[in-house]
């Protein structure tokens, strides 16, 4: 499922990299962009709303491979949404980031949540819900139980952060990285009908696009 | 001829690839006249204009005022016209404000509604955003809000608020209201409202079906100028949302709340009104460059140029909301007011700052139907240069990214990085470099090329109360130069505190700042100089080899 930057390096002795496609959804400020640019440049500033979408990129180099993340941060205005399914196609993992000082925000998310649903099989990606903005705790509206449960029942991965105070950021992303990869080895143990399951990175981007 | 094409209206025009007039003369002549061909001004391109091509100021104006008034008058043919007296029109009157305080009711509940709904983005993130933005939201009742020098609402034909500058549009929707009973009361009688002028106010009206615009302003500028302002809001608004979206969303519901598609871009709107009113290119309909040295803008714009992609169809390069090069796609010509939509969004947002953006954006001027996607990224951290690419695929977003990349390692190979580093340093010229001692400040437009230079605002220009009062004089000039009924050619201005000389010819516009201890006929002759120097300078000012690809 993920896209092999150099393929036939499996060979013993270089760790493979791997390029996943992480799409950040969620409401008007929740801070998707704040969370995007606390794990590539960690730092935080207040920052205005995002106009259509942000692209970073972030290398994660782990004992067994190397992860390079292609972070798509999406504009939550309403006016964008339109487009958004052009920026969430085709990735590995989503992000659906809501504040926890704001209730309205989760219910926003369990609709992207149905949306991402109707596009990917269950297999096909990792979904990850965040409840950002720990720091406001003292607003909170949004129990901690309440967002664990959802995840739960969903079989979501689930973090409470905050980009502000910098809790747990690297923590979201780490688990996707983790959990990508555990897939990755699922999928090499179970004998593949359709010889390499991999995909030529040169041929994927040929047909994808930007998505 | 160019200006009949122009005509007709923007959206008719398949998609605005009007060539340039003809008679685009290369030979320039040494020192410029008063007869000067247009095309031959300094600053004319040497190789076409890069813009759709603008006669002047009207041009850009009233081929569409005429349109939208005339188009509800006749949608009433049917009614039998009243008679009117004064009595009928007071009972009419009090009629609609009764209906109004009910529209205001109706806006009420659907406030209450959509913040018990589920999708609708609740009150409260709204005023997060406008905390962000540093705007906090008015008192509409207090006086300070009453102070405010321009006012400017936007409202759909249901009389509901999309718009306010300032205070929450919430509390003016019974203002509002009051705003579409005026037009729609001299609609019913086959008739238009433009303006009200009362106790030192304008009030200014633009109906763009399905909104209506209004300004409140205590400015010097003239009521077409507040009307022309007007309408660069209505095109912020289809930029974000095309002409034909708008129209289909009115169709299908009438009493839409806008605001809900224009959440989080309201501050595109506020810097827009805070743009105009601070620099002369809006005023103008011309566009400014970085001064830069021909060889090193050469060199710029031939990587651009080459590090192109089938689907762009504009490559620019700007630094603050002055322009270093544009590459365009060969007959594809940009609209001056589409690139100051583009420089209005780019200094709206830091969000740029970060990254790379991919973001649908529609060029009204361009094309009002459809989105053009744009990747928007600033070269280097510390550099205040940003490139954007316009492209017409919205899948290609690694393409046109990749053609950054190849323009940047051009950029370098051709060692002008440097160079241009150190002319970001000095964005801005002196008006000293002119050698003129009474001269002040100047603005030139070359018509042909649709850009215009202008130095720094300096002493005693200092303070922002005074850098407006001049930006003033000029918009009052520009307004008797080129007021509709009675156009004029040349105007000597003498204030208290300076004199001001205006010269419009078919070729060009000069307005010049002058002491007041000078005379006019120090004024005449210190125009010739200047022109002179314009011209001795025009590789640097302007830009006079446009590329394409």
């Amino acid at each position: 499922m993920a896209q092999e930057a150099m393929p036939g390096t499996f060979l013993e002795g270089i760790r493979p990299t791997y390029i996943y496609k992480v799409v950040l959804l969620g409401s008007t400020s929740v801070g998707k962009s704040s969370l995007a640019y606390r794990y590539v440049k960690n730092d935080f500033k207040e920052s205005l709303p995002t106009v259509g979408c942000s692209f970073f990129t972030q290398t994660l180099n782990l004992e067994v491979a190397t992860v390079k993340f292609e972070i798509w941060d999406t504009a939550g205005q309403e006016k964008y949404h339109s487009v958004c399914h052009l920026y969430y196609r085709g990735a590995h993992a989503a992000l659906l980031v809501y504040d926890i000082a704001n209730k309205e925000t989760l219910n926003r998310a369990k609709l992207w949540l149905r949306d991402l649903e109707k596009e990917f099989l269950p297999d096909e990606i990792v979904i990850a819900l965040v409840g950002n903005k720990m720091d406001l705790a003292a607003e909170r509206e949004v129990a901690t139980e309440e967002g664990e449960e959802f995840a739960r029942t969903k079989g979501l991965l689930f973090m409470e952060t905050s980009a502000k105070s910098n809790h747990q950021v690297n923590d979201i992303f780490m688990a996707i990285a983790q959990e990508l990869l555990q897939r990755e080895r699922q999928k090499a143990s179970a004998p593949s009908l359709h010889g390499r399951s991999t995909v030529d990175l040169g041929e994927s981007r040929a047909r994808t696009g930007c998505c | 001829m160019a200006a009949d094409v122009h005509r007709k209206k923007g959206w008719e025009v398949p998609n605005g690839s009007l060539a340039p007039g003809d008679g685009q003369h290369v030979e320039r002549s040494e020192s410029p006249t008063p007869g000067l061909a247009q095309g031959t001004e300094p600053g004319a391109g040497q190789e076409g204009a890069m813009f759709v091509h603008t006669r002047s100021y009207e041009d850009l104006t009233s081929p569409e005022d005429g349109a939208a008034a005339v188009r509800s008058p006749e949608e009433r043919q049917g009614e039998p016209a009243e008679p009117t007296s004064m009595e009928q029109i007071s009972k009419d009157f009090s009629e609609l404000s009764t209906q109004l305080t009910g529209m205001a009711l109706d806006v009420e509940e659907e406030i209450r509604q959509s913040k018990e709904g589920k999708l609708e983005p609740s009150p409260q993130t709204t005023r997060r955003d406008s905390v962000l933005s540093g705007k906090e939201e008015e008192d509409v009742t207090m006086d300070a809000w009453r102070m405010h020098r321009k006012h400017v609402f936007v409202l759909s034909e249901a009389g509901k608020p999309v718009y306010s500058r300032y205070g929450s549009e919430e509390a003016l929707s019974s203002t509002m209201g009051v705003m579409m009973a005026l037009v729609s009361f001299l609609e019913a009688e086959k008739n238009a409202i433009r303006s009200i002028h009362a106790d030192g106010y304008k009030v200014v009206f633009v109906r763009r079906s399905p909104l209506v615009l209004v300004a409140v302003a205590r400015t010097r500028q003239s009521e077409q100028e507040i009307a022309h302002e007007l309408l660069y809001i209505y095109y912020q608004i289809l930029s974000l949302l095309t002409w034909t979206q708008l129209n289909h969303i009115f169709q299908q519901k009438q009493n839409y709340d806008l605001r809900r598609l224009l959440a989080g871009s309201e501050r595109i709107t506020d810097n827009l009104l805070d743009l105009m009113a601070h620099d002369p290119s809006f005023l103008m309909g011309a566009v400014r460059c970085l001064p830069l040295a021909a060889s090193v803008r050469d060199a710029v714009s031939t990587s651009l140029q080459q590090a192109k992609a089938k689907s762009l169809v504009f490559s620019i390069l700007l630094s603050g909301n002055q322009l270093v090069s544009l590459v365009r796609k060969k007959d594809q010509f940009l609209h001056p007011i589409d690139l100051h939509l583009l420089f209005n969004l780019i200094s709206s947002s830091s969000s740029f700052r970060e990254g790379e953006a991919w973001t649908p954006i529609c060029l009204p001027k361009f094309n009002s139907s459809g989105f053009f996607h744009a990747h928007i990224s600033y070269l280097e951290q510390e550099m205040d240069l940003c490139l954007l690419l316009v492209s017409t695929d919205r899948e290609d977003f690694f393409t046109v990214s990749d053609c950054k990349r190849r323009f940047q390692e051009r950029l370098r190979r051709r060692g002008v990085h440097h160079a241009l580093q150190e002319a970001l340093r000095t964005p801005f010229y002196s008006v000293a470099q002119v050698g003129i001692p009474d001269l002040r400040h100047f603005i030139y437009k070359s018509k042909s090329s649709g850009l215009f230079t202008s130095p720094e605002i300096e002493a005693p220009y200092v303070h922002e109360e005074e850098k407006e009062r001049l930006l003033g004089l000029y918009q009052y000039l520009h307004s008797r130069a080129h007021n509709s009924s009675r156009p004029l050619k040349n105007i000597y201005f003498t204030g208290p505190r300076e004199n001001l000389l205006a010269w419009v010819t078919s070729a060009f516009e000069l307005y010049i700042c002058y002491s007041p201890l000078g005379t006019k006929a120090g004024a005449i002759s210190a125009v010739n100089k200047l022109m002179k120097w314009i011209r001795k300078e025009e590789d640097r000012l302007f830009i006079l080899t446009p590329q394409t690809y």
